[in-house]
């Protein structure tokens, strides 16, 4: 076992560890991504490069963006910062943001 | 209606009344037994105030955390015990792992004359380069069958619980107000251009991983699973009235059941001959040549455009319920 791999698979144990204690699901989904793209590294140097880039296709690629649907889906993914703005100052568009914010002062 | 006997001495008989059950033009309940209408059940409507006065209520009496002496050991203990079975498993684990037989050692029970076979013989009896595909397309192709099934079903599984019928509303539109539309990027700049480079590169990155499944490291569901993700890159960037132009679900069933229907009958070929010790009449070509390795390169790209279509129709799927 070379050093390049003992890094890596340091790496995998960080990942894995990391992806259980984030409290946000969002960057979850981005360190799982991280955790299937150094399996693949870990593939090749291991000497299967089929499993490599299927590993980093479906793992890194389809699986994280099912995932990202399924957040989206279920709102997990924060997307109310815009919308509660609007809710706040009603008619308030791009235009006339600058008199109202000097009206305001 | 009866041909023995007239119609009123018929209506006696109970084969009659039989019939009359069984065509159920007659309710045998009506006028025999009571009935009520059903009222629906009334929810008295709390308010947000009333509701959280109780869960309040149910928090402070019930599960009253602070006095609680035994929920409060029990939380204690509960902790101790997972992390006592974490590193327990965790050890066994690592135990397991280190009794194993050093790889690469002569005398490991993987090392049987199976695995020789594909070794030694692999090139000549498939004809494939990779042996890794000639294994899996050839001596084990009735497994990757299997696979591509398993595929399909998941799929199906996913469109009954996922697809929605498009809702027309008085004006004869269809209503997107639910539909994920409107909560796509409007026009990405900077995606569409990045995917514009990309997605040709990523598509013919999988077709080239197909087609040399049987010479070079991948195969059919690597190389489809890369067209898989190509295809979901320019739908996310160029949004769904585009992708519609390409992919419909016409081309979804029509690919699916092409590609599963010509593996079943290239691989029923083989197997029937290979029972019946005929011979198949399937040139095994150079190897190393791009058409080689007799049914390998037909089987991979029956594979690919499974998972292909597979995978996007899972993500189309996941995002908006509809092609």
């Amino acid at each position: 076992m070379t050093v390049f791999q003992c890094v890596l698979f340091g790496f995998l144990i960080v990942c894995a560890v990391s992806v259980s204690f984030s409290k946000n699901l969002l960057n979850s989904v981005l360190i799982y991504m991280s955790f299937s793209l150094i399996m693949s590294i870990v593939w090749v140097t291991l000497q299967s490069p089929d499993l490599a880039i299927t590993e980093a296709a479906v793992g890194a690629g389809i699986t994280s963006l099912l995932f990202f649907a399924t957040l989206k889906k279920i709102r997990a993914i924060d997307t109310r910062g815009e919308q509660e703005e609007k809710e706040v100052f009603p008619g308030l568009n791009e235009k006339n943001i600058g008199e109202e914010v000097s009206r305001r002062e | 209606m009866s041909k023995l006997k007239p119609q009123k001495e018929y209506e006696k008989t109970r084969s009659f009344r039989f019939q009359r059950w069984l065509g159920g033009s007659r309710d045998p309940y009506v006028g025999q037994i009571e009935m009520q209408p059903q009222t629906p059940m009334e929810m008295p409507e709390l308010t947000i105030q009333e509701r959280l006065r109780d869960s309040q209520a149910v928090r402070d009496k019930v599960y009253d955390i602070e006095n609680n002496k035994k929920l409060n050991l029990f939380r204690r203990i509960y902790v101790l015990a997972a992390i006592v079975y974490c590193a327990g498993l965790a050890v066994i684990l690592l135990a397991m792992v280190a009794s194993l037989p050093p790889t690469g050692e002569a005398n490991r029970p993987v090392n049987n004359e199976v695995s020789a076979r594909y070794i030694e013989n692999g090139l000549q009896e498939t004809g494939a380069v990779n042996i890794v595909t000639g294994m899996i397309l050839d001596y084990r192709a009735f497994d990757t069958f299997g696979e591509s099934n398993v595929l399909f079903a998941a799929t199906t599984t996913v469109l009954i619980l996922l697809h929605m019928k498009k809702k027309k509303n008085k004006e004869g539109k269809v209503e997107e107000i639910e539909s994920d539309r409107l909560l796509e990027p409007k026009q990405d700049a900077i995606l569409q251009a990045s995917a514009t480079v990309l997605v040709p590169i990523i598509i013919l990155f999988g077709i080239y991983v197909i087609l040399n499944g049987h010479l070079s490291p991948g195969g059919g569901f690597s190389g489809g699973a890369i067209i898989g993700a190509g295809l979901i890159l320019y739908l996310s960037a160029f949004g769904f009235e585009k992708a519609k132009k390409l992919f419909t679900e016409k081309l979804y069933k029509g690919v699916s059941f092409t590609a599963l229907t010509t593996y079943c009958l290239a691989k029923s070929y083989s197997f029937f001959t290979g029972a019946n010790h005929l011979e198949s009449h399937i040139p095994l070509g150079t190897p190393g040549a791009i058409l080689s390795s007799g049914l390998i390169l037909l089987l991979n790209i029956c594979v690919g455009m499974v998972v292909a279509c597979t995978m996007y129709t899972f993500y189309v799927m996941f995002r908006k319920g509809d092609f």
